[in-house]
């Protein structure tokens, strides 16, 4: 039975790494920017949540009211003053100017908030659950992220297949030139694609400081998982992304089982795995429906 | 109402376009005919916006356009069927015309108007455009083009990998837009084509223009000479 369980919180697991991996995805397969600072703009999206808990005295959970917004403004702004500009240049120079921005968050966060790790105080919350069986409990905090994660993922989908702006941002993933010349100002539409990865990315800043802590230097190890459950899914493919995660996630939870140290590089494995066996990923699809 | 004045175009060290002047009025068509590597598709992407000239100036109804980015040369109604067609592969035909519509120009071409204009297209109009033929995929990039109303409709080697049929098929719309006011500044490879539906012609030679005027005016021998280059470098206009 402690392999349900295992199963069962891999899963859940899943669900904060697939809202970790979308933002990546969107921007990676709209705007063709490896974001390495993705992970760090997550950890700095829960200091400022911090900010806002110490505050205003908002509900650490309803923080993402005033965050996500924030960060997709903020979000539009990075794309169209700093990545825009750098795309440019050359598709590498985004890769170092998304670097360097990762460097420089951490070095912010490391001065103004000092290296002392946080996590959201939830109360009872935390430690909340409820059982199914007998050896089988779930979390409260796991499931709302989980349930977060498939209500963003779906969301997403429906923008994108339903919308003008979501038309105007699949044209211009698949040309960036024809949608220009159909009257798409691309630029703008870039803009709109990376105010909706960085109000993901809040969200998943959120879930971290919810479910476990973070400090300035967590970015990297969450940019990593968000890059596996991207590759594993599949590049483009939005519900390839949280089977991605929950693939990774099971993987985890599976290996720590085997044995409690393992559990990281039982991940790993899979993900590479997948990568030698089928580098496409498992579910194929563009941003199309 | 379009007005390309001494166009300059460089690639790196390669001059493309060297003072190409042009003027195409409202219900008039214009040809730009010439050879491979000639500079017509630089003309045509330089007036959309996606070339930057480095000399030269492109104004429509006397608005100075040059500096504009090409979204917003759509929204002053210019609209380009760009060579290969270009459609997007992960959309569907029905979402590839919706896509032109973003500049949101007011206008007579709606959903409706371009399913009239290709009646097969509304049967399929849910489909990848990957499953169209060649010459279907060409009338939805038409389609596109015509979405965002423009004045001035530039035409980029339509014919290219098509039919002979087909191309004559496609070009028998051209006449239907011009009743209606519009523009058209075409480029083919296909001469004959071109000076078939063409009411005047330019032609280009390594990036400047050769000869010039009215298709019923010129000889084939005269055409031959500025297409290819032979007999000496005409000056622009001799035959205009």
């Amino acid at each position: 039975m402690n392999w349900v369980n295992a199963i069962a919180q891999g899963i859940l697991l899943g669900g904060l790494y697939a809202l970790f991996a979308c933002g990546l995805s969107l921007l990676f397969g709209v705007v063709r920017v490896v974001n390495l600072a993705h992970g760090d703009f997550a950890v700095l999206a829960a200091y400022l949540a911090l900010v806002v808990i110490t505050t205003t005295h908002v509900p650490a959970l309803l923080t993402f009211v005033i965050v996500a917004p924030l960060f997709a403004m903020f979000g539009y702004g990075v794309q169209r003053l700093i990545i825009q500009r750098s795309l440019e240049v050359s598709p590498l120079t985004t890769l170092l100017v998304t670097f360097g921005l990762s460097v420089v968050i951490q070095n912010l966060l490391l001065v103004t908030a000092s290296a002392d790790s946080h996590s959201f105080d939830l109360g009872s919350l935390i430690s909340a659950s409820f059982r199914l069986t007998p050896e089988l409990s779930i979390g409260y905090v796991p499931l709302m992220i989980f349930v977060t994660a498939v209500v963003v993922l779906t969301g997403l989908q429906l923008f994108l297949s339903r919308t003008a702006m979501g038309r105007a941002i699949r044209a211009s993933a698949d040309d960036q030139e024809a949608s220009s010349i159909a009257g798409v100002n691309t630029r703008h539409v870039f803009g709109i694609a990376a105010a909706i990865a960085f109000a993901t990315v809040a969200l998943a800043g959120l879930a971290l400081g919810s479910s476990s802590s973070f400090d300035p230097s967590a970015g990297p190890a969450r940019l990593i998982f968000a890059f596996e459950a991207v590759i594993i899914g599949g590049v483009g493919s939005l519900w390839g992304t949280l089977v991605g995660g929950i693939i990774l996630g099971v993987a985890q939870a599976v290996g720590a089982q085997i044995d409690p140290s393992g559990g990281v590089l039982a991940g790993h494995l899979v993900f590479l795995a997948v990568l030698a066996l089928r580098p496409q990923g498992l579910i194929r699809a563009r941003f199309a429906v | 109402m379009l007005d390309v004045n001494e166009l300059t175009v460089r690639h790196g060290y390669l001059q493309a376009l060297t003072r190409v002047s042009l003027r195409v009025a409202s219900g008039e068509t214009l040809a730009i005919i010439g050879a491979n590597g000639a500079g017509k598709s630089t003309l045509l992407r330089s007036i959309i916006g996606l070339h930057q000239p480095s000399a030269g100036s492109i104004r429509l109804d006397g608005r100075d356009i040059t500096a504009l980015p090409p979204h917003a040369r759509v929204r002053n109604g210019i609209a380009l069927v760009p060579e290969g067609r270009r459609l997007f592969p992960s959309l569907s035909v029905e979402e590839n015309l919706l896509v032109g519509r973003a500049s949101g120009r007011p206008g007579s071409f709606s959903l409706d108007a371009v399913y009239q204009l290709f009646s097969w297209m509304s049967d399929r109009r849910r489909e990848p455009t990957v499953h169209l033929s060649g010459g279907e995929q060409q009338a939805v990039a038409i389609g596109r083009a015509l979405m965002a109303n423009p004045r001035v409709l530039l035409l980029d080697e339509l014919s290219l990998g098509l039919a002979p049929t087909m191309v004559r098929r496609i070009y028998s719309v051209l006449p239907q837009l011009v009743q209606k006011g519009m523009a058209v500044l075409l480029v083919e490879q296909d001469v004959t084509q071109a000076l078939r539906v063409a009411n005047r012609f330019q032609c280009l030679l390594e990036g400047r223009t050769t000869l010039e005027g009215k298709p019923a005016d010129a000889t084939s021998a005269q055409i031959e000479a500025a297409y290819f280059g032979l007999a000496g470098r005409t000056g622009p206009g001799s035959a205009a």
